[in-house]
Parts: structure tokens; sequence; C-alpha cells
């Protein structure tokens, strides 16, 4: 646990010339659980494209449990953002699920076999997903193939999980759901996780930090500490207020368009 | 003129049907050409019935029908130039799959794209027609199929591609599968997607190759799309769909084979067609399946 799972320094990302985001420095310990915010384009999905080594960092450094990031490390699980399969996808989630054992190698299943198929069901049952585990994906709804996308992410027992907004089509219901499933696996398996999401409050009980995507910075900090007033307008560079209702959820309002709008 | 008097000399001497099974199954393998034609057809309904579940999978249909079309246009400039018109399909049908697999899934209104340069590639199919000054039998074998002329080195090639087509096809199983299901996730684990896209179009190619000249290239579909897309409907088993397309493709093949040598209509219409009604059979019959299976489901919950 007291292991360091992600660390940067002065990270810089950009596509080409364009720059996404500069001097990101912060530090993931092992068996946490952080969610990452910021406002769409901000540079969310590229920092976990990073981190799978998908894309080079421009400047800096950035280690990933304990070395530089490469394509396919077996030792990350990743949930990928996306809509729903589509309704015609007529693949088993058993079948789905059993290409996060071997879907990266050449050939077909010859040796192995019944290990995979072991570590198959138990994924889809440590996600809960015995029941439509057979049935086609695209025939299921949008937990159902979240659960089923989780468990393919863990069945190749990872140590970090990657989730690129897997709480955005889902209801209120399946949200809260889905969050505590995630907080209860990666107990269980001492994982920690990094997760984008809209909407902080569904994670808010379950979170030990928030990573701040936007304005092309990065900045981190236990939640509480950082999605404050003061903290929030910092980062944007603009006022921003954050808002806590009866229940303690918390929302943060941009004050921009009323300051620059007085007429409005 | 022509065609008629063909047409009509084949169905003088066209086999009658005797009632007598065996003796109906030992003519229809009495000549060459029809032995050569199961041969033939055995090989690319395999082939096809497979490749075809990636087809459906990928929803690379259009690009699968795009394939065929461009090779026309290989085809008739072969002819021209007094080659095969096989080299000319193969050509073109490579060079066009393998830019189509670069493109990718990324790129949104590909079939856009596929269906300008298909329109553009039949003109040019259709100017090479009218330079070859020869038979237009040639053109017609190439748009509909020509399984009963199909000589012994025909099958030895057929042969040759399709152990090449399915042994390929087997070495990239897993990864295509994987990327073919979600290509973000295959590449985050290290697959190679866009490589895979382009040598998956390039299989196909050689597919395509093969069946047109089975059914040519305008009812490509039959037998590379049709199977496949009836099989995912039974199962959501990669393995199985894959045996029962083949298996299909094969029923449809050989059922085709058998009718039309006892009729004095040509093989394709009898392929495509046996193919056509499997498909809207297993689609109205869905309705019907699919209350059966919540009635046995209802009943074994009550039994429990």
């Amino acid at each position: 646990m007291s292991d360091t799972a992600i660390v940067a320094r002065d990270l810089t990302a950009s596509y080409g010339a364009r720059p996404v985001w500069s001097a990101g420095t912060f530090t993931i310990p092992g068996g946490s659980f952080t969610a990452v915010l910021g406002p769409n384009g901000a540079g969310k999905s590229t920092l976990i494209r990073m981190i799978l080594g998908q894309l080079a960092s421009a400047a800096g450094r950035l280690e990933v449990l304990g070395r530089t990031p490469r394509r396919g490390n077996p030792d990350i699980g990743y949930v990928p953002q996306g809509s729903a399969f589509d309704s015609e996808l007529s693949i088993r989630g058993r079948d789905f699920v059993g290409l996060g054992v071997d879907g990266h190698r050449w050939g077909v299943r010859l040796a192995g076999r019944a290990k995979a198929v072991a570590a198959t069901a138990a994924s889809i049952e440590a996600v809960g997903a015995l029941d439509y585990a057979d049935r086609p994906l695209g025939s299921l709804s949008g937990g159902e193939q979240q659960r089923l996308l989780l468990a393919q992410a863990l069945v190749g027992q990872p140590r970090l999980l990657l989730m690129d907004e897997p709480l955005s089509h889902l209801d209120v219901r399946n949200q809260g759901a889905m969050v505590q499933l995630i907080t209860d696996v990666a107990r269980q398996r001492l994982l920690t996780v990094l997760l984008i999401a809209h909407d902080v409050n569904p994670l808010l009980p379950h979170i030990d930090l928030v990573l701040y995507v936007a304005n092309g910075k990065l900045a981190i900090g236990r939640p509480k500490d950082i999605i404050t007033s003061k903290r929030l307008t910092e980062i944007y560079s603009s006022p921003v207020e954050v808002l806590t209702d009866s229940r303690g959820r918390l929302f943060v309002v941009g004050l921009e368009e009323e300051v620059s709008h007085p007429h409005g | 003129m022509g065609d008629l008097a063909v047409f009509a000399t084949v169905s003088n001497t066209s086999p009658s049907l005797s009632w007598n099974l065996f003796d109906d199954l030992a003519s229809l393998f009495h000549y060459d050409f029809m032995v050569h034609a199961f041969q033939a057809g055995t090989i690319v309904a395999i082939v096809a019935g497979a490749i075809g579940y990636f087809v459906v999978l990928r929803a690379s249909a259009f690009a699968a029908h795009a394939l065929s079309h461009i090779g026309f246009a290989g085809a008739t400039g072969a002819v021209v130039l007094g080659i095969s018109p096989v080299f000319g399909l193969l050509a073109f049908t490579l060079a066009s799959g393998v830019t189509i697999g670069a493109l990718g899934n990324r790129l949104r209104g590909r079939d856009v794209t596929i269906g300008i340069v298909l329109a553009w590639t039949l003109g040019l199919g259709v100017l090479f027609l009218s330079l070859y000054r020869g038979y237009a039998t040639e053109a017609y074998a190439l748009l509909f199929g020509e399984i009963l002329g199909i000589s012994t080195t025909d099958v030895a090639i057929t042969l040759v591609a399709g152990v090449v087509t399915v042994a390929a096809l087997i070495a990239i199983y897993r990864p295509l599968l994987y990327s073919s299901i979600d290509g973000d996730l295959a590449g985050a684990k290290g697959v190679p997607v866009t490589a895979l896209s382009i040598i998956f179009m390039a299989i196909l190619a050689v597919a395509v190759t093969e069946a047109v000249q089975v059914v040519g290239v305008l009812l490509i579909f039959a037998l590379i799309v049709t199977p496949a897309a009836i099989a995912v409907r039974f199962t959501s088993r990669p393995a199985v769909a894959i045996a029962l397309g083949v298996g299909l493709a094969l029923a449809f093949t050989w059922a085709g084979l058998a009718i039309a040598y006892y009729s004095p209509h040509p093989v394709s219409f009898f392929i495509t067609s046996l193919a056509f009604a499997t498909y809207v059979s297993v689609r109205l019959s869905e309705p019907i399946r699919r209350r059966a299976l919540t009635r046995s489901a209802v009943a074994s919950t009550t039994a429990r």
C-alpha cells in the first residue's frame, strides 16, 4: 500500500505541435482511488494514453508501477471510453472477457485453455455478471456491459486499473452500484484505480484523491482540499464557485458567463 | 443471340432426375466439370464462410462488396492486356483492400469514400470491356461466376489460395477478434490494430478473388456475408458461429450446384436464392423462436 503507483515530474502532453497540458507533477500512491476530473478536451484521456504507453510524453518524466510506460503492460487493466457496444454485436460476454486473458496472443487458444476458462469465470463472478455472461454483448444494458468491461480489465490480475468515463452512460442508481463494485474489488485486490469522470458526486464517498486536468495544467489533492472555490478558481484562472446542497453534493459553477454578460 | 442458342443447347442436354437418389448422385459426378465445380465450390465456401464471420463482426460488409466491384476493373483490364483476369482481379482487390484497411475504423464516412472509388472503378471496367473486342462471356463470367468452367489447374490454384487464407485467419484469430470487438482495448493490450486491419483486408481480397469464380463479382454477398449473418443470429460463440457459417456456405454451394445440374438455370442464381431464402426465413421466424425460448425459460423456472 505504501509504494507509489504513478509518478509524474514536469510531464508535458502534446499532439504534434499542439500542447495539451504541461508541467504535470503528481504522485499516485499504490492502492489509492483517484478521480480524474476536468472539462471536455482538457486532456484527461491523453493522460491515460500516456500511462498506457500509447503516447510518448513531450517532456518530463512518467513512471508507471516503477517503470517507464510500455504498450501492452499486463499489470494494467483498462476500460476504454466509448458508448455502448453495437446492439447487433453477437459475442458472448464470456468470450469477450476471455480475450482479456490471451486476446493479444497470435493464433487460436490451444495451451492453457483450462486456466483461461477458469480465470474468465472467476472474473465474471467477481463483478456479479454470471446471470448474463452468456448472452450477446449487444443485447445487454449499459450497466451490464460496464460490468463485463470491468471483468475483462480484471481478468489479467492487474495492479493498476484505468477507467475512462465508466459512469457516463449509466443512470444514477447504476452509477452508485458501479462505484461500490469498483471500490470493493480494488480493496480486495489492492488495486490502484484511476477513473475519469464528469460528475464527482457518486465518487465522493470512495475516492482518496482528485486529479484535475484543466486549463493546460494538472492539479492533485484530496477532494475536500481541491474542490473548493479558491483552488478551482486558481486552476481554471477564472472565477469558479463550489456549491454544496443539503445532501453534501458538490456543484461546480463557472462565474465567467455572468461576469461577461451582465445584461443576460 | 449467341447466348440464347447456348442456353437452348444446355437445356436440351440437361440431365433429368430419375427419382433414384444414388443414380442421381452418381450422375452428378459423372462429368469432370461437375467434379471440379464441387471441389472449387467446397474450398471457396469454407474460406468465404469463415472470413464472412469477421466481415459481419467488423461491420465491413460494404467494404467486402466494394472489393469485388473494384476487382472487376482489374479483371477486365487484365483481359484487355491479354493476361488472365484472375491476376487483374487479385491485384486490384489487394490494392484496394490494403488501402481500406489502412484507413481503419477511425475514419468516419469511409462508406462514402469507398462508394465513390467503387463507382469510378466500375466505370473503368466498362471502358476496358469496350476496348476488348472479344466475347462478352468473359465479362459475364466475372460478373456472375463461372463455376462450371473450372479446370484442374484452377482447382489447384483455388486450393492453395484457400489453404493460405484459412491458415492466415487462424494465425491472427485472437487479436483479430479482440480488435474487431473493441479496437481501443486491443490497442492498449499491445495488439497492432491498424496492421491487423490491413492484413485482414488483404486476406479478404484473396478470399473475394476466389469467390468470384463461383458466384461472380455481383453476387459475392451470398457466400461471404449471408452465411455469417445467419450464423450470428443463432449463436454468440465465435467458434460456433464460424463453423455454422462454413456449414451454411457449403450447403448453399452444394445444393445450388446439384439443383443447377438438373435445371437450365445458372448455378449462381440457385446459390444466391438459397442463401437469401434461408436468411429471410431465419429473420421471419425470430419472433416465434424467441417466444419458444421465453416459454421454455418460464417452464423451467416454474418447475423449480
